[in-house]
């Protein structure tokens, strides 16, 4: 009798898997969620019964606790593991791990993993439901979700709007899923950051490219930052973070100098005075915050949409597992 | 004891003597002794039909991996060499880089008596072009020649250092001998699990450019023509390497080249959800690549036809693609392949196919073999050209079963394989 | 459905007469406006709830705390698997729940679970004093123990015809209609 949401499938690993259409339902429900966290008790038992694993191979605090609030909000149970081995020191494979859980009935896993595909790979062989909280240099689908919702509650809408991705876009799942998320939802995407942390042919993912960081703030209406991880200083992609700053940094003085105003995002955690100042963070254009309030709404949409399921997908999971 | 056989109506094609006809192949003493039109079987020879059938020299493959020592739960020699004979191959070249790494005399000879004892297809060492493979210090070539080695490569570890390779291009000339390259530049590779290309920009893989192997090949060549030296070039993968080994043979300098299967039919697309079954090294490029290696296979740019088969164990290959060991195998599929994909469709002669994967991997490796000449070893390839079928890993006979061709319908298949005179294996 | 036959058993009028007297009821029930808080099931209920609070507005001169309440997420068949419903906006009243007489508005009174559901969220949300049962048409056919306090119309119904109750924000008008599937009629 009631109207349903159209299905997003047995598995959330990328959004580009989904259509448009999917997009928005995830969106439009995250809606009715963001007021739970309001209440005096902020549950709702609509997973109740179910069994959640969040698989954490690569650390992670803010996404794993994020993850955690909505499950426990809507009355899941809920197991941690993390184990943060590298790709030489693991001990159990990765099928081996899942095919373990599975044995203990569960059903759903979030997973994060270093390695490219991770998800993907988890969720063509078991029947849980599997959601990518992050699979390598791949996608964090539920990350640029959020990101959409940020956007969409301050600018009323996405259709239309120029996108400006900033910074280390080669080694960025959160800059792929909002590549392809933001092309589906009509937005114009730009990616800006040094060439060496750009991956070849990225224009070829539909999307502008600006080598300096000026341009990228003239054209944009929103920024999405993103994170500098220390490493890629080690790994030589730049020759400091002092440079970095100078060059790609976002600072009060390069928004004023350019025309306009301009949502800033940033998907955390920061460095400050590297990718970004304190006072553009700290300031009235900055939405950061609230992209972490959202996150909770976004992620149980996404575990209440899923719960739906896709039996047929489901089974086909089951044989190729005995297969 | 060898038997006598007699081979008996079947299209011979052996482009070492320009043969292509209807005519009886009489094989005697482990040797070729006659090649006829009407040949009686002699009194307790064995007869073959081969009706319907095309006959050559037998096949080789001169880039294979065996595993043994150190791998068995992929491959064992015995097993590759059994694998070879039902891919149609009567000689293949084994890779050096096992464990441990083959590069003394007592370990070339070991591969050398395991292969003669597997009693399939002849099994060559190559031995390793530095010790432990490390790219510091020559081998002892002139010794691990003697013990049976037909090449040196490092193989699995290109030769970053320069100086070493210039010196293995000097050394080895003295044996008669090439030295065997796989081209990666590692300063521009390092990580990479994929070609670097539009594939890996939306699957997050990090990737290796097509010029972290042109720098090296065309080093290689440098080196080669600086010394007068033999290289042998594995297998090829890009469209600037295709020209450049195109420009360095018009220079006169001493090159051969291989083609894989995998390179001249397969793009980086293949890759595409993170199918472990394409991940190789080097890695499946572009579409202009793979029609750059397709004409230069047809030219002869690239001479040889070789598999670089790769065995891995299924679980292995049953991770993240991050995680995944390189290669694929390669030795029961490659006549199929490239029958279907080369000749059956007109590019390529059949007698030009029997060149790349008969006389001349022999002559790059101074192989015996290579051509049905009377007194040449009776090594002989009889494949069904006709036959229809489909690629199940199930049935293959390798060890592994690590290939991107699954499901794949080919025409042509092999359908017995002669060494030395004496049947190794017939299609059951 | 369009092979559905529709009988039209309340016209505007009878439904606006209908929600006269319930909205009196609830007054008369409660003792006046005081402490009172509407809250309306996600969807119908809460335009009917509205249409309460202004024949409050109207006869008291009183505006009573109106709020919304999406049952969804309290269902209790979600446990299976399948397409998911929509959730809708759940709004309090912004005086709260608190120690108020909170009136639950809903279109079509049936098994009695959605009421449960709704006992069970508001709950969540706080602590009223009392909780009451309001609803147009009570059909029968009661699966809990659930009674409604103010019904606007009992109707005896088959267990496959169906109780539509039509708002004119939704629907374009007023009125409560009976649907017997079509390989039932003739």
């Amino acid at each position: 009798m009631s109207p349903t949401a159209p299905s997003l499938g047995k598995d959330l690993v990328g959004l580009e898997d989904l259509s448009p259409e999917q997009i928005r339902t995830i969106l439009d429900t995250a809606e009715p969620f963001k007021e739970i966290s309001e209440r005096r008790i902020k549950k709702v038992p609509v997973l109740r019964g179910k069994t959640i694993v969040n698989l954490f191979m690569e650390p992670s605090t803010r996404t794993r606790i994020s993850f955690e609030f909505a499950e426990k909000r809507l009355s899941a149970d809920t197991v941690n593991i993390a184990t943060s081995g590298s790709s030489v020191q693991k001990g159990e494979t990765l099928v081996d791990t899942a095919r373990n859980l599975e044995a203990m009935k569960i059903d759903m896993v979030v997973i994060r993993h270093w390695a490219s595909g991770a998800a993907a790979f988890l969720a063509q062989r078991i029947p849980s439901n599997v959601i990518n909280a992050g699979d390598g240099s791949h996608e964090h689908p539920t990350q640029a979700l959020l990101d959409f919702l940020t956007i969409r509650d301050h600018l009323g809408r996405i259709e239309g709007l120029n996108v400006c991705v900033v910074g280390d876009i080669l080694h960025s799942r959160v800059a792929r899923s909002n590549i392809f998320g933001l092309l589906k939802l009509g937005a114009q995407v730009g990616v800006c950051g040094p060439r060496t942390l750009l991956p070849s042919e990225i224009e070829s993912l539909g999307v502008k490219v600006f080598q300096r960081v000026e341009e990228a703030i003239a054209w944009a209406d929103v920024l999405n930052v993103l994170r500098l991880q220390l490493e890629r200083m080690k790994g030589g992609y730049v020759p400091s973070l002092r440079e970095y700053n100078r060059v790609y940094g976002i600072s009060t003085r390069r928004l004023q100098e350019a025309s306009g105003d301009r949502l800033i995002l940033h998907p955390g955690p920061m460095n400050r005075g590297v990718e970004i100042d304190s006072d553009v963070a700290d300031g009235p254009h900055s939405v950061i915050l609230k992209q972490v309030t959202n996150g909770v709404a976004v992620r149980m949409a996404v575990l209440y949409l899923l719960a739906g399921g896709a039996p047929e997908r489901a089974e086909a999971a089951k044989q190729g597992e005995v297969a | 004891m060898e038997r006598i056989i007699l081979i008996r109506g079947g299209r011979v094609v052996d482009p070492s003597q320009g043969v292509d006809d209807t005519v009886d192949l009489l094989l005697a003493e482990g040797k070729v002794a006659r090649l006829a039109q009407g040949i009686d079987a002699p009194e307790g020879a064995e007869v073959v039909d081969a009706a319907g059938s095309i006959v050559t020299p037998g096949l080789m493959d001169v880039h294979v991996h065996l595993r043994e020592p150190g791998g068995e739960h992929k491959e064992t020699i015995a097993s590759g060499a059994r694998a070879a004979a039902a891919g149609g191959f009567t000689t293949i070249c084994a890779m050096p880089n096992t464990d441990p790494v083959i590069d003394s005399p007592a370990t070339v000879g070991f591969v050398a008596a395991a292969g003669r004892e597997a009693g399939a297809a002849r099994v060559y060492p190559l031995g390793a072009l530095s010790i432990g493979q490390e790219g510091e210090r020559l081998t002892e070539i002139g010794e691990l020649v003697e013990a049976g080695a037909v090449g040196i490569t490092d193989d699995g570890n290109p030769v970053m250092d320069s100086g070493l390779m210039r010196l293995a291009l000097d050394y080895a000339q003295a044996f008669e001998i090439p030295v065997a390259d796989h081209c990666e530049d590692l300063g521009l590779s390092h990580g990479g699990v994929m070609n670097e290309g539009v594939v890996s920009a939306r699957l997050g893989l990090k990737g290796k450019p097509n010029a972290s192997e042109d720098v090296h090949t065309v080093r290689d060549l440098l080196l080669a023509e600086l010394t007068g030296g033999r290289i042998h070039l594995q297998h090829v993968s890009t469209w600037y390497g295709v020209q450049a080994i195109r420009r360095a043979k018009a220079r006169g300098v001493r090159v051969t080249a291989e083609a894989t299967p995998h390179h001249l039919l397969l793009t980086e697309d293949a890759v595409d959800g993170y199918r472990t079954d394409a991940k190789m090294n080097p890695p499946l490029r572009t579409n202009r690549d793979v029609e750059a290696v397709q004409e230069g296979f047809l030219d002869g740019t690239l001479d040889v036809l070789a598999t670089d088969h790769a065995p891995h164990h299924y679980d292995e290959k049953e991770q993240a693609f991050d995680d995944a060991p390189f290669g694929i195998v390669g030795l029961e599929t490659a006549l199929g392949l490239v029958h279907t994909h080369f000749v059956r469709t007109g590019k390529l002669e059949l007698s030009t196919l029997v060149e790349r994967m008969s006389r001349a991997p022999a002559e790059a490796f101074g192989l015996p073999g290579g051509t049905l000449e009377p007194g040449a070893p009776a090594d002989v390839t009889v494949f069904d050209p006709q036959e229809e079928w489909v690629v199940d890993p199930t049935e293959f006979l390798s060890l592994s079963r690590n290939t991107p061709f699954t499901g794949e319908r080919l025409t042509g298949r092999p359908q017995v394989t002669i060494v030395g005179g004496r049947v190794v294996w017939r299609r059951g | 459905m369009s092979d559905a036959q529709r009988v039209t058993i309340m016209d505007q009028a009878a439904v606006d007469r209908a929600l006269d007297r319930m909205a009196r009821e609830i007054v008369e029930r409660n003792g006046g406006t005081e402490g009172l808080a509407l809250l309306g099931i996600q969807r119908r209920g809460k335009e009917l709830a509205e249409r309460i609070q202004a024949e409050i507005q109207e006869a008291e001169g009183a505006s009573v705390p109106t709020g919304s309440l999406d049952i969804t997420l309290y269902r209790d068949d979600l446990a299976t698997v399948g397409p998911r419903p929509i959730v809708g906006e759940s709004r309090l009243p912004l005086s709260g729940i608190d120690d108020h007489a909170v009136v639950i508005v809903d279109d079509v009174l049936y098994t009695g679970r959605t009421t449960r559901a709704a006992m069970d969220e508001i709950l969540d949300w706080g602590r009223p004093s009392r909780i009451h049962l309001c609803v147009l048409v009570d059909r029968g056919g009661r699966e809990v123990p659930i009674q409604p306090d103010v019904v606007g119309r009992k109707v005896e119904v088959l267990g496959n015809q169906r109780v539509d109750v039509l708002v004119p924000e939704l629907d374009g008008r007023l009125a409560v209609e009976l649907v017997t599937p079509a390989q039932e009629v003739s």
